[in-house]
Order: C-alpha cells, then structure tokens, then sequence
C-alpha cells in the first residue's frame, strides 16, 4: 500500500510538473519568442493575434503567479487554448481529429512488435550458440542504430516510389467514402509502410531486454535442476525460463503503451500520417505555440498514466516489489 | 584503471570491430579538409590563370576562401594585372560523377564533401553530449549515492521526475522555442533531457559499491571523503560510465538528426542531419535521388553500431552470464 501510493504521489507530481513546464518553458525563452513571432506574422486577423498573444500572456498585465492560477484552472478543465494555425480551431478538437490515427497506427505496431520481438528473443537465447541466433541478434542492433525517421525515407524510397506497392504519405485516400470497404482498404495499404518503419525499428530493443533476461534466467539454479530433473525442454523453455523472463518486458510493454500516442511522431512526419506527430510537426512550423503545447502535454500525460499502471502491474505480479513494502 | 579497461576492449572480437568502426569516422572528421575535395558550402570553382609574368609582389592573397584556397599559387597570381578568371558552377542536384562522387544538392554544393565535413558536427556533437551526460550524471549519482539522506532524496526525486516526462516531445517544444545559433544550443537540448536514465543506473552501482567490503575498510581506516570516493569507488565505476557514454552518443547522434531533420537545428550547418533536412525540403526522395539521403544515414548507422559493438563488450565484460559458454 505504501509503495501505492508512493508511486501515485509521483504521478500527480510529475502531472504538476508537465503542466508548469508548459506554462514556464516560453515565458522562461531568452529572446523574447512572442516578440520575435509577432513581428514576422503579418497577415493574421486581430483574432489571430490576440491568442497568440494570450498563448504568452501578453494580453494581461496581471502577475505571472496569477496568469499561472488562471492557466492551472483551464488546463483542469480541459481548454488548453485556440490553435493559430487553424484558426477558430480549438486545439482540443485538433487533437480529436488525430488520435484515432496516431492510437490505431501506434497501437498495432506496440503489440506486433512486442509479441514478436519477446519470440524472437526467447528463441535467440535458448539457442543462443546457433549461427542463426547471433546474426538474429547482430542483425537487430544494427537496425536499432538507424534514425527512424530515415528508415521511413528508405522504405518509401523502395517500396512507394521506385516499387509503386504502397501509397508515399496520407492515411486514406482522398475521395473514397467513409467507413466503406474500399476506405478500409485504402486505410491498411496507407498504413503498412508506417507501421512496417515502427515495427522494425522497435522491434530490436523487444528481442535484445527478452533475450537478457531469458539468459539470465536460464543461468540460475533452478532451471539446472530442472534439466537435472530430465523434464521436457520444451517445459522447461516455457514455463520455467520464458515465463520469469518475460516479467521485465511486460512491464515494458506497459510502458509503451504511453507511448501509444507520442511514439510514432518522427514516423509520421515522414510519411505524413494525420496523427498526432504529423499535427506537431505542422504546428512547430507553423509556430502555433498553443497547438504544440497542448501536445506535449497530451504525450506526456499518456506517458506518465503509463508508467503508474506499469509500477502498479510490477506491483501485482512481482511479490517481491509487493511484500517488500518498499 | 582506465588502460585495463581498453586493453580489455581490445582484446575483444566485438568491441574491436565497434572500436575500429569508431576510429574511421574519427579520423575522417579530423582529416576533413584533406579528404573532403571541396569545402563543404561552395558551389562553385574559380581558377585564375596568368596571362603575363606574375608580379614581384608575392603576398598571398587568398580572400575568398581563406584556409581552403586549393591552390594557393593561382592565388598569388591574382596580384598580376593580366590573369584569366574561369568560374565553373557545380551543376545543381547531379547525378554522382567523376567529379562529384555523390552528386551535388539543390544549391550546387558537393554531397561527398558535405558529408565528410558533417561528420564533425555530427559526431562532434554525439560525443561533446555524451561527455557532457556522462560528467553530469556520474556526479550527481557519486553525490547522492555516497552522501545519501536529504540530497540523495532530492536528486533522486527529480531524476525520477525527468525520467517519465517523454524525451523527444520535450526536446521538440524546447527547440522551436530557441532560435539555433552554432551548435552548442543543440548539445545543452540533448544533454538536459538525456541526464535522468544514467543517473539513476550510476547511482545503484554507486550504491552497491559503498557497501563493499573494501570501501568500509578504506573508511574505517580514516580516509578521506575524496579518497574514497575519487580512488576507491570511481575506478570501479569505469566500465558502467563508459556504458553509459557509449549509449547517450548514440542517442544524441540520433536526437541530434532527428531535431535537424524537422528543422529545428541549425540548418545553415553543416551536418548529417541538416544534409537529411535539405534532401527532404528538395524532395531527393521523390525525384529518386538515393545519392542525397542514403549515405547520411547509414554513416549514422555505422557510427551507432559501433557504439552498440562496445556496449556488447562491456555488457560481456561485467556480466559474464551474457559471455559465451
């Protein structure tokens, strides 16, 4: 219980913290960024203008602590402010626009990648001395060291513009109805090259945390006896080696669930997937400051909510993090 | 201590190849100038020749471009009154030819030379952030590892804090909020959003290594805080903080690419990552340029593989369970 809620005193904290680092980080900018945007915009109406000018709180002579006050009561209640960029567009119905595209991309790919991944690194232990397994593993790093985003260039490059299989940007294509089949089908082939550039990129860091802990684990004691013992391998593989080493990778698991929503981000620029990265790379070139806060938040809230039901899974399955009250 | 450490290095299959990988970019960043044909922004080649008898006065005239003139005696003959000036344009987004062995970009400058001169930046970068990390988060974990109590209490708190607040976003809204002068802005970014994972993993070995027999000996015979600490603990920590720096590099190389290629760097520098942001901006990919956006990224590639080879070794070095049986 202690440990309960200590793990949830940290969350409302770090909360507290992501959103007055919202709050703090422009008003803390050397140079002035309110100035410097407002003199290069020209052509926006006095609307325009005046969110921009409330996004920095230029609008009010009230003190920092006050404006401070007024910004913690809205975020509460879920107004984070008007998106220049789209305007009259508030930034929560921005956000509403894309998500479903950011959770449903992210979220296949988490799952695939983990499922795959955690196979991957159990086969690559328990055959560890084999050719296959080594290149496996060597393989992987090797992946792991490419920027994402260039994978993504790569994979386009390849398959969209010299293979013309997949379609090089978007998440539908234009013209087609709505939840019709042909849209779906428009939905999955648009999809594939994003999700193929995340699953392969992540895949790496799954096979490597599960092939760890899978020979750590088969180097303790009690899976010598088991050997000893002359039980099947396969049991042994499974519900001795697999199932202690996996522990580590679901609370991993959990974890990039937070990143669900922000994980994607650098994927989606590239192929411009409406999701929500796609949302925050238009909003830092646009310089729509609210839009990009709001989105920083989004993450970050999803990111932490994460954490916390990761601690509090490691907390029911683990009985030494339970009983140990620490 | 830290000769063990390379020797050991060494003497490994993987962290040799890493070590070896490493070493090439290293000396291709400090050799750029030899090996680059052109400097990495010029689009163009002016050659002056003499007409008549060069003049007596042979100061070296070399206005243009200073330290890379690449022949410094066509410049000397500029002080002549009779010289012919010939100005060669690079041809703009080229294919790779004899004279451009990776083409040229939209604004004529040479793809080879720019990635040769990137790897300074690039690399340099990398490594002054993981230098910069690794400084930081070792002090900060030998502080509150060692001193423990209300220190320990407080630095540990924030690390837990910056720890779940999701890195790349936060770098993101940090960087369009600075305009980027030179590079330094970008190498405080990564360091100050990259210090909170090697603290917390420094701290437990510090953490560890305090409650060690020979620690408590060397502290019940009297000695010095610093000795302690300086002497007896950090020397054990060396292959742990290599660990550490070897992958914060490799993460800020990747970061670093990363902001440059949403154009949130510097894009008038030079670099891997800026060469990225210029190929996208110009569509290379589209008009089947593989020549502008391939090489930046397998030289990233190649450099954090490197990185990961010797994380390898040192991973097999401290756990031998990991080793080969």
């Amino acid at each position: 219980m202690k440990y309960f809620l200590k793990k949830l005193g940290l969350l409302a904290f770090t909360l507290f913290v992501s959103v007055s680092l919202n709050f703090f980080l422009p008003r803390l900018m050397p140079g002035d960024p309110a100035r410097a945007l407002l003199d290069k915009m020209d052509n926006l109406q006095p609307e325009q203008l005046d969110t921009i000018r409330a996004a920095f709180g230029l609008d009010t002579d009230e003190p920092t602590i006050v404006q401070y006050g007024h910004y913690l009561r809205n975020t509460l209640k879920g107004d984070l402010g008007t998106s220049f960029s789209r305007f009259p567009m508030p930034v929560a119905e921005v956000m509403r626009v894309a998500l479903p595209w950011s959770i449903g991309l992210m979220g296949i790919c988490t799952v695939i990648s983990f499922t795959l991944g955690s196979a991957i690194g159990i086969a690559a232990a328990w055959k560890r001395e084999t050719r296959l397994a080594s290149m496996t593993v060597g393989f992987f790093s090797f992946v792991r060291s490419f920027p994402y985003f260039w994978l993504g260039l790569v994979f386009i490059y390849f398959f969209a513009f010299k293979g013309r299989l997949f379609p090089i940007g978007g998440a539908y294509t234009v013209g087609v109805d709505r939840g019709t089949a042909a849209w779906w089908l428009s939905v999955l082939r648009h999809g594939t090259l994003p999700a193929l550039t995340i699953c392969v990129s992540s895949l790496g860091a799954w096979i490597l945390t599960m092939r760890n802990n899978m020979i750590n684990v088969l180097a303790e004691d009690y899976i010598t006896v088991a050997l000893a013992k002359g039980l099947p391998l396969q049991r042994i593989k499974s519900m001795y080696a697999a199932k202690n080493a996996i522990l580590p990778s679901v609370t991993g698991f959990a974890m990039s669930l937070g990143f669900v929503i922000g994980g994607g981000l650098v994927t989606e620029m590239v192929f411009a997937y409406p999701g929500i990265g796609y949302m925050l790379y238009q909003a830092v070139n646009a310089k729509d400051y609210p839009l990009m806060q709001a989105i920083f938040l989004f993450i970050a809230v999803a990111v932490l909510i994460a954490n916390f039901v990761a601690d509090i899974a490691v907390m029911l399955l683990d009985p030494r993090v339970r009983d140990g009250a620490k | 201590m830290i000769k063990d450490f390379f020797k050991t290095l060494v003497s490994n299959r993987k962290s040799l190849a890493g070590l070896c990988i490493l070493g090439f970019f290293v000396l291709v960043a400090l050799f750029a100038p030899v090996i680059a044909p052109y400097p990495p922004k010029i689009d163009r080649l002016e050659t002056i020749t003499a007409i008549g008898e060069p003049s007596l006065d042979e100061e070296l005239v070399a206005e243009d471009y200073p330290s890379d003139a690449r022949d410094v005696l066509t410049y000397r003959s500029t002080l002549t009154k009779d010289y012919t000036k010939t100005i060669d344009y690079f041809p703009l987004r080229s294919r790779p030819s004899a004279a451009h062995p990776l083409g040229t970009n939209h604004a004529g400058n040479d793809l080879f030379s720019q990635l040769v001169w990137g790897t300074r930046i690039s690399l340099g970068i990398g490594l002054a952030t993981g230098l910069f990390v690794t400084i930081l988060s070792l002090t900060l974990a030998l502080l509150s590892g060692y001193l423990g109590g209300v220190v320990d209490d407080v630095i540990g708190f924030f690390t837990n804090v910056m720890l779940v607040i999701p890195g790349l976003p936060l770098m993101i809204v940090i960087a369009a909020y600075i305009t980027m002068k030179g590079v330094l802005p970008i190498v405080l970014i990564l360091g100050l959003t990259g210090w909170p994972y090697p603290t917390r993993l420094l701290r437990s070995q510090v953490l560890t290594l305090k409650n060690r027999d020979f620690v408590r000996v060397s502290k019940s015979l009297g000695e010095r805080t610093s000795f302690v600490v300086f002497r007896e603990i950090l020397p054990n920590m060396i292959s742990i903080a290599m660990a550490e720096f070897f992958a914060t590099s490799m993460a800020a190389i990747l970061g670093e690419a990363t902001l440059e290629f949403i154009g949130l760097g510097n894009v008038t520098v030079v670099s891997w990552g800026t060469i990225l942001f210029w190929a996208q901006a110009n569509g290379a990919l589209l008009s089947g340029a593989w020549w502008w956006f391939l090489p930046p990224g397998i030289c990233i590639a190649l450099v954090g593989t490197s990185f990961v080879l010797i994380n390898f070794a040192i991973d097999e070095i401290s756990n031998p369970r990991l080793r080969k049986r």
